[in-house]
């Protein structure tokens, strides 16, 4: 008897601090985020009356039918039961894979528009780097020879390759608002992932892979990017952040980060 | 009167309890599932081989006819042979020729044999003449090395587990102790490894033949 | 009437204290055995947790203990994240295989298998003796990581290469610990395959004269799938094994690709394919996950059916969903994999599979309620457990509907959602079918009653309990905190989640502590429990026939007959409310 209760009370305050949203996702900040919000709203929906009525019923049939000398009923099942149950989850798997299966297309199977920004992140024990191309519009030739972390060369870049000598190499990621952009995911050693929660994307960074992701931010703002693939002790360490410019100030960066590297490679 | 005893008590079927289904007995059963897992690991390796080879562009394709493929096919043929006498084994159990079944097993067990020691020449020429090792190759693909030797290897100690277990049967056989159905299930044992040689023969050997 | 009686020889115990307790081949003492082994494990496993989360909140805490134990993760008694993940790994490992494996099915299974088919022994009791003893040194393999240099591995229980590969310069724990921890997995997989043999064999071939299989109680339905998923299972989770041990010790490249640069050094691998690993490792991990979940499930059912009074609801459904559930378990596996990097087509196409896996789960959901409607309940504690399997299994299934959309997992995949859905199903509604089954069967494996006020009472702590410790969970995964953290320092957004991380250990305290009336219940009935008798709970099925404890030929040389279903009860006209399935059909009362 008392478990009715229980169970009843922890299917009330569980949906409640979802219907509340006491803890939930932060504001999304692209088209897809929106999306995603909406479709992880529906499917929360339709999941929350099912478990709503599920724990419900089972605390029902608990105080309904506890022992009070009544005759329990002789019954092996009902056919038409099973039947239109098993049709009726079918029918709701079925729909929600096919509703959500359009909100991923929209990521992955999509084509990266031609003016998307590109830039490639390399992941290692436990930094993150990204490098763009540069003015030249060219990632230049690497050499895991060259690869020198305390001098600031984490990618390795061959400086006798002149697309090479104008890659802009940071440690946080920086672009222009409403603009596509064009990642490329590489990693150096072990399995990292990218995540950016305000984006509602995740992919992870595979050695010997180059996988592509793409991806427009609306707001401007700083957010943060957290490794979430196990990738060695120093795993919750691993941050950087995603930092969404306005045009203006990504072009007034991008130039001033050009004028650096042409200092420093002045004789 | 009622529902109580709806059912008829006991069905006659193979299913229905009290019986053996597929006319078998516990051991054949058992070593058939046995079977049935370690194609499923033989599988995942093969498997993990396409996968792999699949993933890369050059793989390397030295084996020449000569010696190679030809001493690969004397192996095939050792191996196939000495599933017939395997099978003759099998039948002269059957019935009742307990010597005539030593020899025939014994026959599988120098066939066995045979085909470790090619098996062992095969690898050290590779592995002498030709520096191929698990972690490297003059083709500078060192997974050609490590899948072969990982599928050969894994086979190789089948065999050489099946020729001991052939031995503990032919002893057993020959005092007396293990009855036919021991020596079939033996048998089923040898044909498994000669069934999935089948397998690597072609995928390792014949599609990676320098032409 | 033919008389239920076929003769056989009668076996006589063997002498010996050596071949009756330790290295015995009776199917009971090896129940009991792998029983043991797992309640061990259980606790291990559960004193990790509570040290994880009493680092995750108290990260810089000194424990001069931590030290004894650990002399260089825990240097000054101050826990490091290397000693947090080493002890994340084992955590997992250990609850994973040694509990959840092997309790339910090796434990359970061994034990009453024989017993409610009606069947003397396992069919190969030697293989049986064979496969205890090599699951135990595989424990022991396992536990011995930590006592190497370096420590336990802190790759996780999925140890993804090349994390798990490239050795110690990944990380400490990536030397020896990691290699112990294959040699293990590889011993654990070759004693599942022999018990899977066994289980397999017996159900076919060692049932009793009318126990056709549609008359099998769903425990025994359950044992056999899960039979079936570990032979097939196991033998590919060997195979991946051996590979990764290659690569670590022979210099091999089947998950190494080109280009490595670990720790500053340029590794000499080339060609390899970390998502290889991936794919092997949980073409066995899903089905795992459904081992350790389907004779819970068959549990509950009899549980339910038992003490509800009533038939299970849709008897043929259930066997037919258990059959779906591992075939299709099978097909699913890339739903781990939806943010590695597969491509996306093959992710639209798992998580289609994946769905369709929640349909035979639902049928199990709903013909539980249904058993339970116009039930008599009698409120047993092994009743409770199982009615908190159901509930649990909704709350813990429900968000598996929101990971298996590759849409949605790829924001969920790797955060704590994911930690609470597999805690809810796997941790502990499995858990609760351990529970649900020792409570049950305990009066038939020690010949005395547990106690009923304190199991109540470790019911109603531990039913809270878990819900308290794994509900937030996911309020956290949806706020977006990644798993496998030892510390949420170095996050803004995380820092704001710490409150709810410290609720949650709380409860892990309180709930573990809990389960200190368990054990305390458990010894103090073998001892002082009241003396069971043969039918306690006036169920139907065949191990309540024997005396309890069985004597050692289980049912004295004279095999039974049965001769109806396993779920008989308040049939109309029966003088009892119940029916044995080896009573032959007697006169009943209009
Ligand atoms: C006992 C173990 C168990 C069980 C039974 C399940 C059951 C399910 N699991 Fe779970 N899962 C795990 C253990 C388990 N899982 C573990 C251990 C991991 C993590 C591994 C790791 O990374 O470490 C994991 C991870 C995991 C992932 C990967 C997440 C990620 O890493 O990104 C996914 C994704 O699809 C998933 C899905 C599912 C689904 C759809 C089910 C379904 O079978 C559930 C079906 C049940 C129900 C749906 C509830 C009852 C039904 C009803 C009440 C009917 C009506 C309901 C509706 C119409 C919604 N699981
Ligand atoms: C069976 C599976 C199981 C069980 C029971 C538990 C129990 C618990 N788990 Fe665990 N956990 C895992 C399986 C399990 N876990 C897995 C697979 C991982 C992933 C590891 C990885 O990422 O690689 C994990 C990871 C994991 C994490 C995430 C770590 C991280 O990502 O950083 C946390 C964090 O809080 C946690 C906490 C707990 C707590 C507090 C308990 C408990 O303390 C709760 C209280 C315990 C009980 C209620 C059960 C008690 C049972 C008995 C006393 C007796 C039963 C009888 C017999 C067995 C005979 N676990
Ligand atoms: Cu990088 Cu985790
Ligand atoms: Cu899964």
């Amino acid at each position: 008897m008392p478990l009715a209760f229980i169970v009843w009370a922890f299917a009330i305050v569980i949906v409640y601090v979802f219907l509340a949203r006491l803890w939930w996702f932060p504001p999304p900040i692209n088209q897809h985020g929106i999306i995603y919000d909406q479709h992880f709203l529906s499917t929360l929906l339709v999941t929350g009356v099912i478990f709503f009525l599920a724990q419900l019923a089972l605390g029902y049939v608990i105080v309904r039918y506890r022992d009070r000398g009544q005759r329990a009923v002789y019954s092996h099942g009902n056919n038409k039961l099973e039947v239109l149950w098993t049709s009726a989850a079918a029918v709701l798997f079925i729909g929600a894979v096919l509703a959500s299966t359009r909100v991923y297309a929209g990521v992955h199977l999509g084509r990266p528009p031609e003016n998307a920004l590109r830039v490639e992140v390399l992941g290692k024990q436990f930094a993150w780097s990204f490098r763009y191309p540069g003015p030249d519009g060219k990632f230049g030739r690497t050499d895991i020879k060259l690869i020198n972390d305390a001098g600031g060369n984490p990618f390795g870049l061959d400086d006798t390759d002149p697309a090479a000598r104008d890659d802009i190499v940071t440690s946080a990621l920086r672009v222009p608002v409403g603009t596509p952009v064009r990642l490329t995911l590489k990693s150096r050693d072990v399995i990292h992932n990218f995540f950016v929660r305000e984006l509602r994307l995740k992919q992870d960074l595979v050695p010997g892979m180059e996988i592509p992701l793409v991806f427009q931010a609306d707001k401007t703002g700083v957010y943060e990017i957290p490794c979430s693939e196990l990738c060695g002790l120093g795993h919750h360490q691993m941050r950087s952040t995603l930092e969404v410019l306005t045009a203006e100030e990504f072009r007034r960066w991008e130039q001033a980060q050009v004028e650096q590297l042409r200092q420093l490679q002045q004789p | 009167m009622a529902e109580a005893r709806s059912e008829t008590l006991v069905p006659a079927s193979a299913w229905g309890g009290g019986a053996s289904p597929f006319a078998m007995n516990s051991k054949k059963l058992g070593m058939w599932l046995f079977i049935i897992s370690d194609a499923l690991t033989f599988s995942a390796l093969l498997v993990a081989y396409t996968y792999l080879r699949l993933a890369t562009p050059n793989w390397p394709t030295p084996f020449h006819f000569s010696p190679s493929i030809l001493f690969a096919s004397l192996m095939t043929f050792v191996l196939l042979s000495s599933s017939l006498t395997m099978v003759m084994g099998v039948h002269a159990m059957n019935h009742g020729h307990r010597r005539r079944a030593v020899g025939w097993i014994l026959a599988t067990m120098a066939g066995g044999a045979a085909f470790v020691i090619l098996h062992a020449t095969e690898w050290r020429h590779l592995i002498v003449d030709e520096g191929v090792t698990p972690f490297s190759n003059p083709w500078n693909e060192p997974l050609f090395g490590a899948t072969f030797f990982a599928l050969t290897g894994l086979h190789m100690t089948h065999v050489i587990v099946g020729v001991l277990y052939l031995g503990v049967i032919a002893i057993g056989v020959g005092r007396g102790k293990f009855k036919p159905e021991d020596v079939e299930v033996s048998g089923l044992y040898w044909h498994f490894v000669d069934l999935v040689w089948m397998f690597i023969f072609p995928l390792v050997y014949l599609m990676s033949v320098h032409i | 009437m033919s008389s239920p009686v076929t003769h056989h020889a009668v076996h006589a115990a063997p002498k010996g204290f050596l071949r009756r307790y330790i290295f015995s081949t009776d199917h009971k003492v090896i129940g009991k055995q792998y029983y043991l082994l797992a309640l061990f494990s259980v606790f291990v496993g559960m004193l990790l947790s509570v040290l994880m989360r009493y680092h995750m909140i108290y990260p810089d805490a000194k424990v001069s203990w931590f030290e004894k134990l650990w002399p260089t993760g825990a240097a000054g008694g101050i826990m490091t994240p290397e000693l947090y993940l080493s002890l994340m790994t084992m955590h997992g490992t250990i609850m994973v295989f040694f509990v959840l494996t092997t309790a339910p099915q090796s434990g359970f299974g061994n034990y009453f298998l024989p017993l409610q088919i009606g069947a003397e022994d396992m069919a190969f009791p030697v293989i049986n003796m064979l496969s205890f003893w090599t699951t135990f040194a595989a424990l022991v393999v396992l536990l011995a990581a930590f006592f190497v240099p370096g420590g336990a591995p802190l790759s996780g229980w999925t140890a993804y290469p090349p994390l798990s590969a490239v050795g110690e310069i990944a990380g400490p724990g990536q030397g020896t610990g990691q290699t112990l921890w294959i040699l293990s997995i590889a011993l654990f997989c070759a004693a599942s395959l022999m018990g899977a043999i066994n289980f397999i064999a017996t159900t076919i071939d060692l049932r009793a004269k009318g126990m056709t299989l549609m008359r099998m109680p769903l425990t025994c339905w359950a044992w056999f799938v899960t039979a079936i998923l570990s032979l097939l299972g196991f033998a590919v989770l060997l195979a991946a094994g051996i590979l990764l041990l290659l690569d670590r010790t022979a210099g091999t490249s089947f998950f190494l690709p080109a280009g490595l640069v670990v720790n500053d050094q340029i590794l000499n691998h080339k060609g390899g394919s970390p998502l290889l690993w991936q794919h092997l490792f949980w073409f066995f991990g899903h089905p795992e996950v459904y081992i350790a979940i389907l004779p819970g499930m068959g549990l509950t059912s009899t549980v339910l059916s038992v003490f509800a009074r009533k038939p299970i609801f849709g008897y043929r459904a259930m066997v037919y969903a258990i059959l779906a559930i591992g075939f299709l378990g099978f097909l699913v596996w890339g739903h781990h994999m939806f943010v590695s990097g597969m491509n996306p087509y093959t992710g639209i196409a798992f998580s289609v599979l994946t769905m369709a896996i929640g349909v035979p789960s639902a049928i199990k959901t709903f013909n539980w309620i249904g058993t339970l409607w116009g039930a008599r309940i009698r409120f047993t504690t092994p009743m409770l457990f199982a009615l908190g399997f159901v509930s649990l299994f909704v709350t813990g299934g429900i968000s598996g509907i929101f990971l298996g959309q590759p849409a949605l997992d790829l924001y969920l995949h790797d955060t704590y959602f994911v930690v609470g859905h597999f805690h809810m199903i796997m941790g502990v509604a499995a858990i609760f079918g351990i529970f649900a089954g020792t409570y049950y069967w305990f009066p038939k494996m020690y010949g005395r009653m547990m106690n009923e006020t304190l199991g109540k009472i470790h019911f109603y702590l531990t039913f809270i309990g878990v819900y308290a410790i794994f509900t937030p969970m996911h309020f956290v995964g949806v706020a977006g905190n990644p798993r496998r953290y030892p510390n949420f320092k170095e996050f803004e957004f995380l820092g704001e989640l710490l409150p709810v991380h410290t609720f949650m250990t709380h409860a892990a305290f309180f709930t573990a502590a809990a389960q200190l009336i368990f054990l305390f219940n458990f010894f103090w009935s073998m001892k002082k429990g009241a003396k069971a008798p043969v039918n306690p709970w006036e169920a139907t099925t065949l191990e309540w026939t024997v005396p309890s404890p069985p004597p050692h030929d289980n049912f004295g040389g004279r095999l039974p007959e049965v001769y109806r279903g396993a779920y008989e009860y308040s049939v109309p006209g029966a003088e009892k409310d119940y029916l044995m399935q080896n009573e032959p059909a007697v006169a009943v009362k209009e």
